[in-house]
């Protein structure tokens, strides 16, 4: 088992958000978080991460109770995080943002890792020497994942990971993930809004609200979970699914 | 209760003990503890210009002790060439008002980063402290005034009624001057800060590029603030002069800049009575401590609590490690959450 | 057309080595809905920046009901009737979300008026019961419905939109669609997005830019058709 979250409660300062999660992710596996604005999901991800303290519970990774861990251990066990937004130096280049993210690679294996990761981001090789604040939002998005990617984790937690990307690009990644996945046994776990891209990635979905796991269930459940009936609407995959 | 009656209960109990503060305590203290509480009183109201400025508007201006120092000095020499006060008084803060607005014009409207601010309101007042303090020599004069250069201007005469030189101002009376100045300062301040142009000064500090892209001209608005603050300040000094009947250039030095800008961090920025408390509990623990005498045994203890500056220094890092808020936003915190506890108490009760 | 509301003639931007726009002439009528799409990096926050004032063009003008706005400032600007919600969201985080919306409706109204039009915008962007709350706490897709009721609340003439759906729910962005149509009675909107569903919820016409310039200007339909823009920017999005 690469995760396991056992009743855990966390929030900021005196507002509690999440309330007893509990959930399982094994090696290899990609999991989708949906639910609506407010009810967690991001706070969740910090959580993991231990951006925010866990009230109680507990958080077991690679074998390791990490509850109690500052994140940059966290890191250094191969835990990955790519925050919403786009978190990446502004002042660095967009070759040393993926240094930045190569970490404890000796110096060989570093140039190594980049190539091989601008192969599946092409779309980054023209701007390598551009500076990282000078790049368009759906640009800095990209970098954060490649930048990611670069640490070799062994579990990543993306939040919005398409936000702001052209969605040709987003073909791209979703391809990206999928190979890794299959190559190296990398596990996921997906704050996405969009479904079509949560149906393309997971096999498993939660379904988060007010702090609580409401529903978890197998990809091929989608159509009848009825909880997920409100996010349902945007997908066309999902819609296809019903009127076959 | 809610917020905006609290908010009106605290007015009105600050007003209270203001009155009866200044009211009556020239006739139950001795002559020594109403002079020290004027002065505290006069940099409270230098703390509450910087208040304004940085806590509420985001300017941090490590130059309000120019302002003040050009109030004490610009009083002093228009005291001694026009002989009544009426005229020094209003000079005393047309002045640092003139010199703020010039020089926040040029700030701003030429949108010199936040950090350069800084820098520059430090310069501003270093360079007046190295011009006055060299200006001892009987060459150096204005009109009847001779600048004094490190000596300073002693023999400053104080206040009189406006337009009648013979009936001058007296301790007491300085007293009750420097309170209904304090006071009425911090009712302005609370009132400006509650009115559109204030609620704009704390939006601008939050985000001054959304401000913008609202319409709202951040360079105005912060040339406002500033030259407001310096009038505040500008005042202070013409009371200070009044005070000590003697002004030197370490007015304008940085161990003073330097002060004002403790006074408002220990204190506590975005309120008005935090800067106050700040500025008053800091003089006050100078004051006792630079008071304490040289201990005669080998107590190394004593010596080192004895030394004002190596405890004030101790004092500031507690504060900035341990209630970075400030003293009256923390109390205010604690405060709060005990109320909340009390409340959610009484609504856990079984029905 | 009649004059334009809005009118770039040869816009363009040099910085960092980059042509980020380059000779861009656009138009926009009176009360049109424009959408603009485009890969990333080709130009299009950037092509808002220089019509809110935020960037200077390094050569051709902007202008608004005819006049030249290239050098105005920012705030100059706004006041004049322009009015922007940013990539990322540009809202006052430390203070509530009702204060928020108190500092934009008062640049226009002053007195109990603006407490009506206050509690009006809260109703409108769904956001009434969560108005004390801090906004630097509420979440980001909430966060984008404030910063629309802040530019909404100076009454612009002309709204422009960078990614308004970005991190909100497909019910979510069902009801932005909706809340745009309603603002397009009024006011002309230039709206930068990546979800093609949520433009055909508003648009009819769509411009792409691409690498700094304009590369067509068309029907969404026949723009989701074009094999080229498939290529560069829709991917399987495009409708075959």
């Amino acid at each position: 088992m690469m995760l396991d979250v056992q009743g855990l409660c966390a929030g900021y300062g005196r507002i509690p958000i999440l309330d007893e999660v509990s959930f399982e992710v094994n090696e290899g596996e990609f999991i989708g978080i949906l639910g609506h604005n407010g009810m967690g999901k991001t706070t969740l991800l910090r959580a993991l991460m231990g951006f925010l303290p866990a009230a109680s519970g507990r958080i077991q990774f690679a074998g390791c109770d990490v509850t109690a861990l500052a994140p940059y251990r966290r890191a250094r066990l191969g835990l990955g995080y790519v925050p919403q937004g786009r978190e990446i130096f502004p002042g660095l280049t967009v070759y040393e943002n993926l240094r930045m993210g190569c970490s404890k690679q000796p110096g060989s294996a570093e140039n190594e890792t980049i190539a091989t990761l601008l192969e599946e981001f092409p779309r980054l090789k023209p701007l390598l020497d551009r500076v990282g604040g000078s790049l368009s939002g759906g640009e800095q998005r990209l970098l954060a994942i490649a930048r990611c990617l670069c640490g070799k984790p062994r579990l990543v937690l993306l939040d919005e990971p398409t936000e702001s990307i052209q969605p040709s690009i987003v073909d791209d990644v979703v391809e990206t993930l999928q190979r890794m996945r299959d190559a190296s046994g990398l596990t996921l776990i997906l704050v996405e809004q969009n479904l079509d891209i949560v149906a393309a990635l997971s096999q498993r979905i939660l379904v988060i609200r007010k702090g609580k796991i409401m529903q978890e269930f197998q990809l091929d459940g989608l159509h009848d979970a009825s909880l997920v009936g409100e996010f349902i609407g945007g997908s066309t995959l999902i819609k296809r699914g019903n009127d076959e | 209760m809610n917020g905006r009656a609290l908010n009106l209960l605290g007015l009105a109990v600050v007003g209270v003990t203001g009155l009866v503060f200044m009211l009556l305590t020239p006739h139950l203290a001795e002559l020594d503890t109403v002079v020290n509480l004027t002065v505290y009183m006069i940099t409270a109201i230098l703390a509450l210009s910087l208040a304004l400025i940085w806590g509420y508007g985001g300017i941090l201006s490590f130059g309000q002790s120019a302002f003040f120092g050009l109030g004490a000095y610009t009083y002093a020499i228009a005291m001694f060439n026009f002989g009544e006060s009426t005229i020094p008084f209003l000079l005393a803060i047309i002045l640092p008002t003139g010199f703020a607005a010039l020089l926040g014009y040029f700030m701003f409207y030429g949108r010199i980063s936040d950090l350069y601010i800084g820098v520059i309101t430090l310069t501003v007042t270093l360079i007046l402290f190295n011009s006055v303090n060299s200006t001892a020599g009987p060459e150096f004069h204005i009109g009847a005034a001779r600048l004094g250069g490190f000596n300073g201007i002693p023999g400053i005469a104080p206040l009189n009624l406006p337009f009648d030189s013979t009936r001058v101002i007296d301790l007491q009376g300085m007293f009750r001057l420097s309170a209904a100045v304090l006071l009425s300062t911090y009712f302005g301040l609370r009132l400006l800060l509650a009115s559109r142009f204030g609620r704009i000064i704390v939006g601008m500090r939050e985000n001054e590029r959304r401000a913008e892209l609202l319409g709202y001209d951040p360079r105005a608005y912060k040339l406002a603030t500033f030259t407001i603050g310096g009038a505040l300040a500008g005042l202070a000094g013409c009371l200070f002069a009044n005070w000590g009947n003697f002004v030197s250039p370490t007015i304008f030095g940085i161990a003073q800049s330097a002060q004002i800008v403790i006074w408002v961090l220990v204190g506590g920025r975005g309120t008005l009575i935090g800067p106050i408390v700040g500025c008053v509990g800091i003089q006050w623990l100078s004051a006792t401590l630079g008071s304490s005498e040289p201990s005669s045994s080998a107590d190394v203890w004593a010596k080192v609590v004895g030394n004002a500056p190596l405890t004030l220094g101790a004092v500031l890092i507690a504060f900035v490690l341990l209630v970075p808020k400030g003293l009256i936003p923390t109390l205010a915190d604690i405060v709060a959450s005990v109320l909340r506890r009390v409340r959610n108490q009484r609504g856990c009760e079984p029905q | 057309m009649a004059t334009p509301l809005l009118q770039t003639v040869d816009l363009g931007m040099h910085f960092g080595g980059v042509m980020a726009v380059r000779n861009v002439n656009f138009a926009l009528a009176e009360g049109e809905l424009r959408c603009l799409i485009g890969p990333n990096g080709a130009g299009k926050s950037t092509f808002f920046k220089m019509l809110t004032g935020q960037l200077k063009p390094t050569h051709g003008h902007v202008l608004f009901r005819g006049h030249d706005i290239s050098s105005a400032n920012q705030h100059h600007i706004a006041r004049l009737g322009i009015g922007i919600k940013c990539q990322v969201p540009s809202v006052f985080d430390g203070l509530s979300v009702r204060e928020n919306i108190w500092l934009s409706a008062s640049r226009i109204s002053s007195g109990k008026r603006v407490m009506r039009l206050v509690d009006e915008m809260l109703e409108r962007v769904t956001l009434t019961n969560v108005a004390d709350s801090l906004v630097g706490q509420l979440a980001h897709g909430q966060r984008q419905w404030v910063e629309l009721g802040i530019v909404l609340s100076t009454d612009p003439k002309l709204v422009l939109l960078d990614e308004p759906t970005a991190g909100m729910t497909h019910e979510e962005v069902e009801k932005t669609a909706q809340l745009i149509r309603e603002i397009n009675q009024t006011k002309a909107l230039i709206v930068v997005e990546h979800d093609m569903q949520f433009i055909r919820m508003i648009a009819n016409q769509v411009t792409v830019f691409s690498q700094g310039a304009i590369l067509m200007e068309d029907g969404v339909e026949n723009i989701m058709r074009n094999p080229l823009i498939r290529d560069i920017y829709l991917g399987k999005q495009a409708v075959a």
